[in-house]
């Protein structure tokens, strides 16, 4: 079996692996490699070919595949390689040389290893399948997760169902419910467990309202008929405690149920190395530097944390590219003064990403990530850095579906720090009424 | 005319199969469903029981003791996947200690080697995990965990190899008929075939009573009996290493919590009637059932369900397994009202039955009877070397189709290619685990059904997922726009 080294290797070549890939090239690395398992560069955003993409990265609309060509041509003309149709199973930390071990298979290598001095992992999320929500009833066909039927009517021009059902508002649900529309299949409604939808805001305007298609919010999907295919399902009204509420119950004759419950990290690889996890997450607990507690491995994009945009992918990975084109060129071998600060998220607040700074690795600003548990209207949201409120930031709307950030400035942040006199310091971000 | 056929491709149909393709008999099974193994034998918790559970003279006693040793040499000959992993009976209150007694002893008559009742101290070094209630528990060693699916397979597979034809077409009807030596003989309906056959063996599951009764006037019942389970990631597949059972109290048997063999946590099954033979749905109360049930044996449960399923058990009203040739009908052999430990007991079943239907038909052992048969490689499971050999031989060993399971294309081709290959998307499912992980078929299906329309001849929208109408693709899109 074949043995290459490389500087930096990324796993993933979807909007987060390509975009952190540029960056570190720009950066100066050279040695890169992007190890991608499907046949094309760009991952879920060659399905999504719907527009709304790019506003923030590159002020215009593009659809998905549009999108991912901007930084696969950026890949291009930087010359990164990378490997298509290619798998990694198995990713190790060897601990005398510092470096990670990738191992990777496709047709024409074979099975083979790479020594990487630095690793980011860019795998994405899957969809969260019918079994995890334990909804009751038969096992037919015509249950699929949104992006399934997504990769059908988008990639392959075949359509999954004519009668549809949607269970969950997330976005690729709200998009799908659009997109059946559009090829000819009838979209009964849209159930949502939460009192509040999943999705952006406009995906429900674009994708429901403008199509008449209700939203069923406090509902779930309680039975599913049909021994081979999907016959229909009962939607019936949940209670506070998600409980369904007898006599609710109103049966859809249907030959489809589609499922945007939510997405999950795909971090298989991740739990191999033996990084920390965050179980709010299921991604890794990274540093104000997307690094992993395992030494040079590097996280972005959906496989940290769940993003609401690419464009805000795109830019989180393009600072894990930084950061692991500083670790490989020695950038970050400053004196390391031993301020820790640990973010702590409450009152609402689900989680940050980063989990723990360093403020000696801080760059001049920080963006800090992080979503809501519940559906905030007219709030604070506040953060304290020891005891003292840095911000408070007035917020209209915050919900779940849409994901929150705060910058923190290094200036600021270490003003505050080198008054306490002690190394540990904690920053806590928090919902607050308005006095 | 037939020498011999089986009515039903579960475990049991083909494990009398497999042992009947050893005799110089024509042999045919009929099964209703597009696959094998797509009744009982694919719902079910997938346990070789030890054989302390049935009463000493039963047949369950009998076939349960003689299946788990079977059941032990035949997973290398036969190459499907079995792990001894030992089972526990938990009390879990002091009174339980006088019915882990009892078991023990039913236990030690029936047979069972191994059997001794564990205390706290050492259940806990056991299962760290288990219930701060389980007070003592009856150690099985010999009991197991199998892949209930490639042990059909298995079955089935080699006895295809070994002359035995399979017809996935639904029996109808059933005539006793005697031929002009006086002889009896039957002659099966099965859509619009017609098949006559010198004997029958009922091995048709839920549906057993119904053959019975068309040509036996002692008649049987069979109630359909559902268990429903909850499948847990593979991340708490370590969460115990016994099959720990609860030890049965006046309120019901209690639910089990066990590994499986590829590495998955399970708990079930219930037990409430089926509303027909046919339904294998899931309620909202079973599956609370299980979880709050499953919780009394294991600190911390965890709740990490990738799917939830239900199977049907074949309950006669004598509560045991109905087994050999019917009293009023020459030639017709039962193998019925097989519920728990049915699955166990299966091959001991089948060595049973061919031995009986050999001898009524003066059959001789056949030279060529080739026992071995070989399962499809893992990835998953394989080392670095292995799959480096596996690439080698055939590239399509490193295209992975399904990512949750590590399921290649290579694996795939050979389960639709091989000896009553997989014909449907759950077939490729259940013989390569394709599917079987976390995301449960949400990214492979699409790579999978052009896999299965390219070996098998098929369009695209032509495959499905288990037969009978299940289709996934409904046409073009934009086509009635």
């Amino acid at each position: 079996m074949s043995e290459i080294k490389k500087d930096l290797v990324i796993i993933g070549g979807g909007p987060a692996g390509l975009a952190a890939a540029v960056s570190a090239a720009g950066e100066g690395v050279k040695d890169i490699l992007i190890i991608e398992r499907d046949i094309r560069l760009g991952g879920i955003l060659n399905q999504c070919i719907h527009n709304g993409f790019g506003l923030h990265t590159f002020k215009e609309e593009l659809t998905g595949p549009e999108y991912a060509d901007r930084y696969i041509d950026m890949v291009r003309k930087e010359q990164i390689p990378y490997m298509l149709d290619t798998m990694v199973v198995d990713l190790s930390f060897d601990e005398k040389t510092g470096e990670k071990i990738v191992t990777a298979m496709n047709k024409t290598e074979g099975l083979f290893y790479v020594r990487a001095r630095a690793v980011i992992l860019a795998m994405g999320c899957r969809e969260r399948p019918r079994g995890a929500l334990n909804i009751p009833g038969f096992r037919p066909s015509g249950i699929y997760s949104a992006g399934t039927a997504q990769y059908y009517t988008n990639m392959e021009g075949k359509l999954p169902g004519r009668k549809v059902v949607i269970l969950g508002s997330g976005d690729i649900g709200l998009i799908m419910a659009r997109r059946m529309t559009y090829e000819g299949a009838k979209v009964l409604c849209v159930a949502e467990l939460q009192p509040y939808s999943g999705g952006l805001k406009r995906n429900i305007v674009q994708c429901l309202d403008d199509f008449d298609i209700p939203l069923l919010l406090s509902h779930t999907v309680v039975d599913i008929k049909g021994k081979r295919r999907v016959e229909g399902v009962t939607i019936a009204e949940v209670d506070e405690n998600k409980k369904p509420i007898p006599g609710s119950e109103v049966f859809y004759e249907c030959d489809t149920l589609l499922l945007s419950c939510g997405l999950i990290p795909e971090n298989e690889l991740t739990d191999k190395l033996g990084a920390k996890m965050n179980p709010v997450t299921g991604g890794a607990f990274v540093n104000e530097s997307l690094e992993t507690d395992v030494p040079g491995v590097f996280a972005c994009g959906n496989v940290l944390h769940v993003h609401d945009l690419v464009d805000y992918v795109s830019g989180e990975a393009a600072a894990a590219g930084k950061n692991a084109a500083d670790h490989i060129l020695g950038k970050n071998a400053q004196e390391n003064d031993g301020n820790v600060i640990n973010i702590k998220t409450e009152n609402g607040v689900r989680y940050s990403v980063p989990s723990v700074v360093r403020p000696a690795y801080m760059p001049d600003t920080l963006t800090v990530r992080f979503r809501v548990g519940n559906e905030y209207r007219d709030k604070n949201l506040s953060v304290y850095l020891d005891g003292k409120q840095l911000m408070k930031l007035p917020k209209r709307i915050m919900a779940p579906g849409e994901m929150e950030q705060i910058i923190l400035v290094k200036s600021k942040v270490s003003e505050i720090i080198s008054e306490s006199g002690v190394k540990e310091h904690e920053l806590i971000i928090r919902v607050e009424d308005k006095e | 005319m037939k020498d011999v056929t089986i009515i039903g491709a579960g475990v049991v149909g083909c494990a009398i199969a497999r042992e009947l393709s050893r005799y110089d008999l024509d042999v045919a099974v009929f099964e209703k469903e597009a696959d094998v193994c797509e009744g009982t034998s694919k719902a079910n918790s997938g346990i070789v029981h030890s054989g302390y559970d049935a009463k000493p003279g039963t047949l369950k006693a009998r076939f349960n003791v003689e299946g788990n040793r079977l059941i032990h040499e035949l997973s290398k000959e036969l190459d499907f996947p079995f792990k001894e992993n030992g089972s526990l009976i938990l009390a879990l209150e002091e009174e339980g200690r006088k019915g882990l007694e009892e078991l023990l002893e039913r236990g030690n008559k029936n047979g069972v080697p191994g059997l001794r009742i564990v205390e706290k101290e050492e259940l806990k070094e056991m299962e760290p995990n288990v219930s701060e209630n389980a007070v003592c528990a009856l150690y099985a060693p010999t009991g197991g965990i199998v892949c209930p699916f490639n042990m059909t397979y298995a079955f089935a597979e080699n006895a295809a190899d070994n002359g035995v034809s399979f017809v996935f077409e639904g029996v109808t009807g059933i005539e006793k008929l005697k031929d002009e030596t006086g002889e009896v003989f039957y002659r099966i309906t099965a859509g619009k075939e017609t098949v006559d056959t010198r004997t029958v063996v009922n091995a048709a599951g839920v549906y057993a009573d119904v053959f019975h009764n068309m040509v036996c006037e002692k008649k049987i019942h069979i109630t359909p009996v559902k268990g429903q389970y909850c499948l847990m990631d593979k991340t708490a597949g370590g969460y115990v290493k016994h099959t720990l059972f609860q030890l049965p109290t006046k309120s019901g048997k209690g639910i089990l919590v066990t590994p499986t063999v590829h590495g998955n946590l399970m708990y079930g099954p219930t037990a409430d009637e089926a509303g027909d033979c046919e339904d294998t749905s899931t309620t909202a109360e079973g599956l609370d059932t299980v979880l709050s049930k499953a919780s009394l044996s294991v600190e911390d449960l965890p709740r990490k369900t990738i799917t939830s399923f239900a199977g049907l058990r074949a309950r006669e009203d004598g509560r045991d397994f109905i087994i050999g040739e019917a009293d009023d009908a020459p030639g017709f052999f039962d193998a019925a009202g097989i519920e728990s430990p049915g699955l166990t007991a299966a091959p001991a079943i089948g060595v049973h039955l061919a031995k009986l239907i050999a001898a009524k038909l003066n059959a001789p052992e056949k030279k060529d009877f080739d026992p071995v048969r070989k399962g499809i490689p893992s990835i998953a499971l394989a080392s670095d070397e292995e799959r480096a050999e596996l690439i080698k031989k055939d590239p399509l060993y490193a295209k992975v189709v399904c990512r949750c399971e590590l399921v290649t294309e290579g694996e795939i081709r050979d389960a639709i290619e091989r000896t009553l290959g997989a014909t449907t998307v759950d077939g490729v499912k259940r013989r390569t685990r394709a599917g079987m992980g976390r995301c449960q078929t949400g990214f492979c299906l699409a790579r999978t059904i052009p896999i299965l329309a390219e070996l098998l001849g098929k369009s695209t929208d032509e495959i499905e997922k288990s037969g009978h109408g299940s289709y996934y693709i409904d046409g073009e899109i934009k086509d009635t726009l």
